[in-house]
C-alpha cells in the first residue's frame, strides 16, 4: 500500500470536493449565460477553472499529502502546458496587437 | 509487491506521474492549437450555432461525479471493502460510458449538421482535441473494467490499493484535462 494511503481525505471530504465542483461548474453555465457579465467573462471562468483543477490535484489525487517529488512532477508539466499555449497564441496574435 | 524506493515513492505510482506530465505537454499542445485557431474560422457551421451548454454541462457534470466514484472506490479497497471496490469501481466505469455515450452522440450531431473532421478549422482542431480526450477515457474505461473483473474474481484485494490508486491518477487526470477543455471550448465560445 501506498506510504500516503493513511493520510488520505476522509470519505466526507471527498463528497465535499465532489460537491463543490458540482456548484462551480453549475457557477461557470451561469456566468456565461448572464450577458451584464460579458466584459469580465474570461478571467471569472478562467478562476473558476483553475479553483477545480486544484481541487482534483489537491483532494482526489493526493497531491495535498504526497510528497514534494510529486507535486513537482506534476507541475513542471502543467507549467510547460501553460506555456507552449501562451507562448503560441502570444505568436500568432491571439492577444491583440 | 515491491519494496522500499530510494525516493520512498513507488515506482510505479511514480512513473504513473511522470506519465501524467507528459500528457499535460500533449494535452498542451492540442490545446494551443485550438486557442491558435479560434476565431478564425471563415467556412461555416461555427462553434456557437453547434455547440450545445446545456447538454455538455450534463455529461461534464457525470464525468466530475466518476472521479468521486474512483476516490470512494480507493478508499473501500484501502479498507478491504470488496463490495463496495466493485460497486464503485463499476459505477465509476459507467460514468465513464455515459460521457463517452455524450460524446458519441455530440460528434454525430456535428456530422448530421454538416460538420466533418475537414470542414473548416474549428471541425479538425475540436474533433481532434476532444477525440484525443475521448479516446483516454476510452482507455480509462477498460482499464478500471479489468480492475473490476479482478475483484469479482477475488484477485484484488487491500494487498492491490496502490494499483487502483495509479488507475485513479489516470482517471483524475482525464478528469482535469476536461475541466480545462469545458471552459476554452464550451464556455469561451
Amino acid at each position: 500500500m501506498s506510504h500516503s494511503a493513511e493520510s488520505h481525505p476522509s470519505t466526507r471530504l471527498y463528497v465535499a470536493v465532489a460537491v463543490i465542483l458540482a456548484a462551480l461548474t453549475a457557477l461557470e453555465v451561469m456566468v456565461f449565460y448572464i450577458e451584464a457579465l460579458a466584459p469580465v467573462l474570461i478571467p471569472i471562468l478562467l478562476v473558476m477553472m483553475a479553483a477545480k483543477f486544484a481541487l482534483v490535484a489537491m483532494f482526489f489525487m493526493h497531491l495535498k499529502s504526497d510528497g514534494p517529488v510529486l507535486n513537482a512532477i506534476f507541475a513542471w508539466g502543467a507549467f510547460i502546458a501553460t506555456a507552449i499555449v501562451v507562448a503560441l497564441m502570444a505568436i500568432y496574435g491571439k492577444f491583440g496587437a | 509487491m515491491e519494496g522500499p524506493t530510494s525516493t520512498g515513492i513507488p515506482n510505479r505510482k511514480l512513473a504513473m506521474w511522470t506519465f501524467i506530465g507528459s500528457e499535460c505537454m500533449l494535452f498542451g499542445t492540442l490545446i494551443a492549437t485550438y486557442m491558435i485557431y479560434r476565431g478564425r474560422n471563415l467556412v461555416p457551421p461555427y462553434p456557437h450555432d453547434l455547440l450545445n451548454i446545456p447538454f455538455i454541462t450534463v455529461t461534464t457534470f457525470v464525468l466530475l461525479m466518476s472521479s468521486l466514484m474512483m476516490v470512494l472506490a480507493l478508499a473501500a479497497v484501502q479498507r478491504n471493502d470488496l463490495r463496495a471496490t466493485k460497486l464503485w469501481l463499476g459505477l465509476t466505469a459507467l460514468f465513464g460510458l455515459i460521457f463517452l455515450g455524450g460524446q458519441y452522440y455530440e460528434f454525430s450531431h456535428f456530422v448530421h449538421e454538416g460538420l466533418p473532421l475537414s470542414r473548416n478549422l474549428f471541425s479538425s482542431t475540436f474533433f481532434v482535441l476532444t477525440g484525443t480526450h475521448g479516446a483516454h477515457v476510452a482507455g480509462g474505461v477498460i482499464w478500471l473494467s479489468t480492475l473490476l473483473v479482478r475483484t469479482v474474481q477475488g484477485k484484488l484485494d487491500a494487498r492491490h490499493a496502490e494499483t487502483v490508486e495509479i488507475a485513479g491518477l489516470y482517471w483524475h487526470f482525464v478528469d482535469i484535462v476536461w475541466i480545462i477543455l469545458f471552459t476554452l471550448i464550451y464556455l469561451l465560445v
